[in-house]
C-alpha cells in the first residue's frame, strides 16, 4: 500500500496526511495515542506536535523554546531514538511511515512529552564551580585561543540532557543516579579543569579526583552513547570524559602527587 | 479566599534571561533574599538565541575605542529619541560588565595577545562585539546561570541550604503585579506601592503568590505578537503588560525592530534569526540581479560613513582607516527597509527574500569556523550548504524598542514605587532603533542597576512592608481561571463552542504583520485597531479543555490578554507617530521629522482602577499622550559635530 496521493498545502508546497502515535498520560500512567495530521514540506516534528496542539489537542504538554536547536528544550524520543524535535526534518521518514514520539525515558513523566529533569538540576549544584585566579583584575584575563578552544567546546552544550537520557548508567538503573552526575556534568567538570585560569587547585580543590570519587566517572565506560545523541555534535567522551579518566588515574598512581597528598594531610 | 501557595522575598525578579538573572545576582550579593520566576526551565531564556555578540569599547580590536564613540554610534542608531542618560551608563559601564563575566568563567574568543576579541557589527563604528562564535548568548545565560549556582553553592556551604537567599523558581508564569493593600485602597485601586506577585506554576496549575516589596521586570519583548518572527513562544509581552496593570506608563512603544535577515525558506523556520555576524564577518547582500543593491539605499545622515562602491566597501575591513563601512553593516532598520523594498520591486528571492552570501566572500573553513550554528542551521533546516551557496533571507520581528518608562540611573518604573525593569522590557535606552550587540550589553547594565536599586529600595523599608490583599488575590485567580468557564462565542446562545485561543493567536499574528509591520499606514493601522478590538471581545470567549496541569492552551488563552494589550499599544502610537524613524516606517510620512525628535509617546491604562471589563471594541483600553524628552545635556551633544545635529534636532533645540 502507498501513501494516499499528495495533496497541496496553502502555500503550493507538497503535503501529505501523516500517521503519528504520541505518548499522553501523566505520573499515573497513558498510552501511545494515534494521530492523522498534515505534514507540509520542510517542516520538523516539533511543527507536527504543535499543529496538533492548535487542532486536535489544545492541552498536549510539551516544551519549546527556540526552535532552532539552541535552547535545547524540546528534547523527546522520535521512533525511540533520542533527538531535538525542532532539529528532526519530517523528511527523513517516509511518508508512509508512523512516526512515534515519546518523551524522554530517564526521567520521570509530568504529562504528555513533558519530563521532571529536575535530576539534572541538581546534578549541576553539585559541580564546584568556577574559581577565579585571585588578584587578576577586571580586564586582565589573557587567555590563548589554543587554550581556550577545548573548554569552548564544552561550553557549546545546550542542556538539552539527551546525553544524561540515553547513557545506560542512569537510563535503567535509577539506583545510580545519586552517585553518578551524568556526561553532561563530568564534562562540565572537564571544562571546568581544561580552563586555563581555572584556579581551584590553588583553593585546594582537585577537580579531577573529585569526579571520579565524587561524581561516579568510574561508572562510565565509553560507550560513546552520550557522542551519539549530541545535537551539538560534541565529542563528549572522546574529548571530555576519557581525559577527564586519563588525568583522574595519573593522579591516583603519581607518586609524586601521592607523596604530596600525604605530606598536605599532616 | 483562594488558597495557594506562598512565599516572602526581598526582591522577585521577573524574567530569567541576561537581565532578570543579572539583577538577581546582584540583588543576592547585596546581601537580600531574592528570588527568580521563570516561564522556562532555567537556562532557556531567550537571551541564548543572541548570536553575534555584546558590545563594549574595550579597544581591544581598535585602540581608538572608547565609550564617547559607543554613545555616539548608539545615538545615531536610535536616530536620537534614544534617553540620552541611558545610552551614556550603557556605554560607559558595558566594558566592566562584559569583564566581570569573565571572573564567572566565561570564555570569550580571543585576541592574538590573550584579550577578549571584537568583531564588527552593523552601526558600529570600531570592531567592538565580544563574543563566542556565534552563540554569544548561550554563553552569556549559561554563565550568569552558573554564577547563581556558585552563589547558591555559598548559600549551601554556610547554612545548608542552596536556596537560602537565591530561589528560582523554574516554569512559573506571573500574570499579576499586587499592590499594597493600604495605599491600593486610597488611592482607588491604582497606584500604590508594590507588594508582590500573583502566578500559577506551569507544570500543577497551582497558584502561588510571592510577598516582595520589590519586583523587578525582566520579561523581554512582544514578538509573538507577530506573524513573522524570530522570538519565541514566551515573548508574550508580560512584563509590558504586568507594568500597564500595575499602573506604570510604555513608551516608544511604536517602535519595533525588524532584523533585516531572518530565514524565508522552508516556510516551518520562517522568521528564524540569521545573524548579523554574517554580514559583520564579509557577507553581502545581493537581488535576483546579482546586485549588491545596499549601494542604493545608503540615507542621508549616513552618507558619509558609507562606502559608495564595492571597491572601497571591500577595502575596508582589511584596512578601516582608509576606507568607508559597507552599506550591508548600515543600522538594522535600513537593511530591513531596503530588503522590503527589493522584494517589492519584483527582484526577489525565489521564496520572497534576497539572496545573503558569505561563500564567495570566505573559505569554508573559516565560515564553519566564525559561524557555526548558522552552518548548523542552515544545513540542517533548509539543505543549504552556506559555505557554498547563497541564503535566502528576509525581515523578521526581533525586538522592541518601545516599554516600561523607567528612571534611568534605577531601573525604577515611573509612577509604581517597587518596580523596577530591565531589558527588552524597559524602553528609552535604543530610541528608535537598536544597534546589534547593544542588546546583550543592555542587559548587563540595567539588569544589574536594577538588582542594585531594587535591593536598597527593599532594605531601606526595613519593617515598613507592603501587604498583600485576601481581595487581590482572589480576583487574579478567578481571572487565571476564566479560560476553563466561559459560557460560549455569542451572549446568549448556549452550546456555542468557545473560541479556540490557538486560532486567536495566529488572527492576532496576521493582523500585526500585515496591519502594522514592516511599512505602516494611517488605514491600515485604523483597520488593526478595528481587528485588535474585536479580537479582544472573542478572547474573552477563549476556552479550554482539560485540567490545569501543563495545559498549554490554558497558558496561551490566559498570555492573549498581555499580547492584545501589547498590540493595542503599538498600532496606537504608530498611528499617533506621523513621521517615519529607525523602527517605525510610515508610507504616508516617508521622512524624518526632527519635530518628532524629541517627543515620546505614552501608553498608559485606559481604565485606571487596573480592571480589563469589556468596554468598547472602539475605544479600547490604551490611553496615548505626548511627552517631551528631557534635553541632551551639553557635553554629550558636544561629542557630535553641528552638521550631524542640525539633521535630527530643531534650531531651537542647538540654540541657534
Amino acid at each position: 500500500m502507498s501513501a494516499a496521493p499528495a495533496p497541496k498545502a496553502a502555500d503550493g508546497s507538497a503535503a501529505y496526511i501523516g500517521r503519528f502515535k504520541v505518548w499522553r498520560g501523566d505520573a499515573d500512567g497513558g498510552e501511545l495515542k494515534d494521530f492523522e495530521v498534515e505534514v507540509n514540506e520542510g517542516e520538523v516534528v516539533l511543527d507536527i506536535i504543535h499543529r496538533l496542539q492548535a487542532t486536535q489537542a489544545h492541552d498536549l504538554a510539551v516544551r519549546w523554546n527556540c526552535k532552532a536547536g539552541k535552547c535545547g528544550s524540546c528534547s523527546a524520543e522520535i521512533n525511540g531514538q533520542p533527538r531535538l524535535m525542532c532539529m528532526t526534518r519530517m523528511s527523513v521518514f517516509a511518508p508512509d511511515e508512523t512516526v512515534t514520539v515519546t518523551p524522554m525515558r530517564a526521567f520521570p513523566v509530568v504529562r504528555d512529552l513533558v519530563t521532571d529533569v529536575s535530576f539534572n538540576y541538581t546534578k549541576a549544584r553539585e559541580i564546584p564551580s568556577f574559581v577565579p585566579p585571585p588578584g587578576v583584575g577586571l580586564g586582565e584575563y589573557r587567555m590563548r585561543q589554543e587554550d581556550v578552544g577545548r573548554s569552548q567546546e564544552f561550553r557549546k552544550c545546550i542542556e538539552c540532557f539527551l546525553c544524561q537520557n540515553t547513557c545506560h548508567v542512569v537510563r535503567d538503573h535509577e539506583e545510580n543516579k545519586a552517585a553518578f552526575a551524568g556526561p553532561r556534568f563530568l564534562m562540565r567538570i572537564a571544562e571546568l579543569d581544561m580552563h586555563p585560569l581555572d584556579a581551584a587547585e590553588e583553593a585546594g580543590l582537585d577537580r579531577k579526583s573529585a569526579a571520579q570519587d565524587e561524581h561516579g566517572l568510574g561508572y562510565c565506560n565509553i560507550t560513546k552513547c552520550c557522542t551519539e545523541v549530541c545535537p551539538e555534535n560534541i565529542k563528549i567522551t572522546d574529548n571530555a570524559l576519557i581525559p577527564l579518566k586519563e588525568r583522574a588515574v595519573d593522579r591516583k598512581y603519581d607518586p609524586l602527587v601521592w607523596l604530596g597528598n600525604r605530606i598536605r594531610r599532616r | 479566599m483562594t488558597r495557594v501557595e506562598r512565599h516572602t522575598y526581598d526582591v522577585v525578579v521577573v524574567g530569567a534571561g541576561g537581565a532578570g538573572l543579572r539583577a538577581a545576582i546582584e540583588a543576592r550579593e547585596q546581601g537580600l533574599r531574592t528570588a527568580v520566576i521563570c516561564k522556562s526551565l532555567f537556562g532557556k531564556a531567550h537571551t541564548v538565541m543572541a548570536e553575534g555578540g555584546i558590545a563594549a569599547s574595550m579597544g581591544n580590536a581598535n585602540p581608538h575605542d572608547n565609550w564617547q564613540v559607543h554613545f555616539r554610534d548608539t545615538m545615531r542608531g536610535g536616530k536620537f529619541l534614544n534617553h540620552w542618560r541611558m545610552a551614556e551608563l550603557h556605554a560607559k559601564e558595558a566594558p566592566d560588565r562584559v569583564w566581570e563575566l569573565e571572573t564567572w568563567g566565561a570564555l570569550f574568543d580571543r585576541t592574538k595577545d590573550g584579550r577578549i576579541s571584537q568583531r564588527n557589527f552593523g552601526g558600529h563604528e570600531y570592531a567592538r562585539l565580544a563574543h563566542v562564535g556565534d552563540r554569544t548568548g548561550l554563553e552569556l545565560i549559561r554563565t550568569l546561570q552558573q554564577k547563581i549556582v556558585s552563589l547558591q553553592q555559598e548559600d549551601h556551604a554556610r547554612c545548608g541550604d542552596y536556596e537560602d537567599r537565591l530561589r528560582v523558581f523554574q516554569e512559573c508564569t506571573v500574570t499579576r503585579v499586587l499592590k499594597d493593600e493600604e495605599t491600593f485602597r486610597a488611592e482607588g485601586g491604582r497606584g500604590g506601592r508594590v507588594a508582590g506577585v500573583f502566578g500559577y506554576v506551569r507544570e500543577s496549575g497551582r497558584f502561588f503568590v510571592i510577598e516582595a516589596p520589590a519586583v523587578v521586570l525582566a520579561t523581554g519583548g512582544i514578538g509573538k505578537s507577530f506573524k513573522v518572527t524570530s522570538n519565541s513562544w514566551e515573548y508574550t509581552g508580560d512584563g509590558h503588560a504586568l507594568a500597564l496593570l500595575a499602573g506604570a506608563p510604555l513608551i516608544n512603544m511604536e517602535f519595533v525592530q525588524f532584523h533585516p535577515t531572518g530565514m524565508v525558506w522552508p516556510p516551518s523556520v520562517k522568521g528564524i534569526l540569521v545573524t548579523e555576524s554574517v554580514r559583520g564577518d564579509g557577507g553581502v547582500l545581493r537581488n535576483s540581479d546579482g546586485k549588491r543593491f545596499m549601494f542604493d539605499y545608503i540615507p542621508d545622515v549616513f552618507k558619509e560613513k558609507y562606502a559608495q562602491s564595492e571597491e572601497e566597501a571591500d577595502g575596508w575591513y582589511a584596512d578601516p582607516e582608509n576606507h568607508r563601512r559597507p552599506p550591508e553593516l548600515l543600522p538594522r532598520d535600513e537593511v530591513a527597509r531596503a530588503i522590503n523594498s527589493e522584494v517589492k520591486a519584483g527582484r526577489g528571492s525565489p521564496h520572497g527574500g534576497v539572496f545573503l552570501d558569505v561563500s564567495t566572500r570566505l573559505p569554508a573553513e573559516e565560515i564553519k569556523r566564525r559561524l557555526p550554528s548558522m552552518h548548523h542551521q542552515f544545513k540542517e533546516l533548509a539543505d543549504v550548504d552556506i559555505t557554498a551557496e547563497p541564503m535566502e533571507v528576509g525581515p523578521t520581528c526581533h525586538y522592541v524598542m518601545g516599554g516600561v518608562d523607567v528612571d534611568p540611573d534605577s531601573a525604577a518604573a515611573t509612577g509604581v514605587p517597587g518596580l523596577f525593569a530591565a531589558g527588552e522590557v524597559a524602553g528609552g535606552m535604543h530610541g528608535s532603533n537598536r544597534l546589534g550587540g547593544n542588546s546583550l550589553s543592555d542587559l548587563l547594565v540595567f539588569g544589574r542597576r536594577a538588582g542594585l536599586h531594587a535591593a536598597e529600595y527593599a532594605a531601606e523599608l526595613d519593617d515598613d512592608r507592603p501587604r498583600v490583599s485576601a481581595e487581590q488575590v482572589d480576583t487574579a485567580a478567578a481571572e487565571a481561571l476564566r479560560p476553563f468557564s466561559v459560557e460560549g462565542g455569542e451572549p446568549g446562545a448556549p452550546g456555542v463552542p468557545a473560541e479556540n485561543p490557538y486560532a486567536l493567536h495566529q488572527e492576532l499574528q496576521q493582523t500585526m504583520n500585515d496591519l502594522v509591520g514592516i511599512i505602516r499606514r494611517a488605514g491600515e493601522m485604523s483597520e488593526a485597531l478595528h481587528r485588535l478590538g474585536s479580537l479582544r471581545e472573542r478572547s474573552r470567549s477563549a476556552g479550554v479543555e482539560g485540567h490545569r496541569q501543563f495545559n498549554p492552551g490554558w497558558h496561551l488563552a490566559i498570555d492573549l490578554r498581555n499580547m492584545l494589550l501589547v498590540s493595542e499599544c503599538v498600532a496606537r502610537a504608530a498611528l499617533e507617530r506621523t513621521e517615519s524613524r529607525g523602527g517605525h516606517t510610515r508610507d504616508d510620512y516617508p521622512e524624518m521629522d526632527r519635530r518628532w525628535r524629541k517627543t515620546n509617546l505614552v501608553c498608559e491604562l485606559a481604565d485606571r482602577s487596573g480592571e480589563l471589563a469589556a468596554v468598547d471594541p472602539s475605544a479600547g483600553q490604551i490611553r496615548l499622550s505626548r511627552r517631551d524628552m528631557p534635553p541632551i545635556r551639553g557635553d554629550l551633544l558636544a561629542l557630535f559635530e553641528k552638521d550631524e545635529l542640525l539633521k535630527y534636532l530643531t534650531d531651537e533645540e542647538l540654540g541657534t
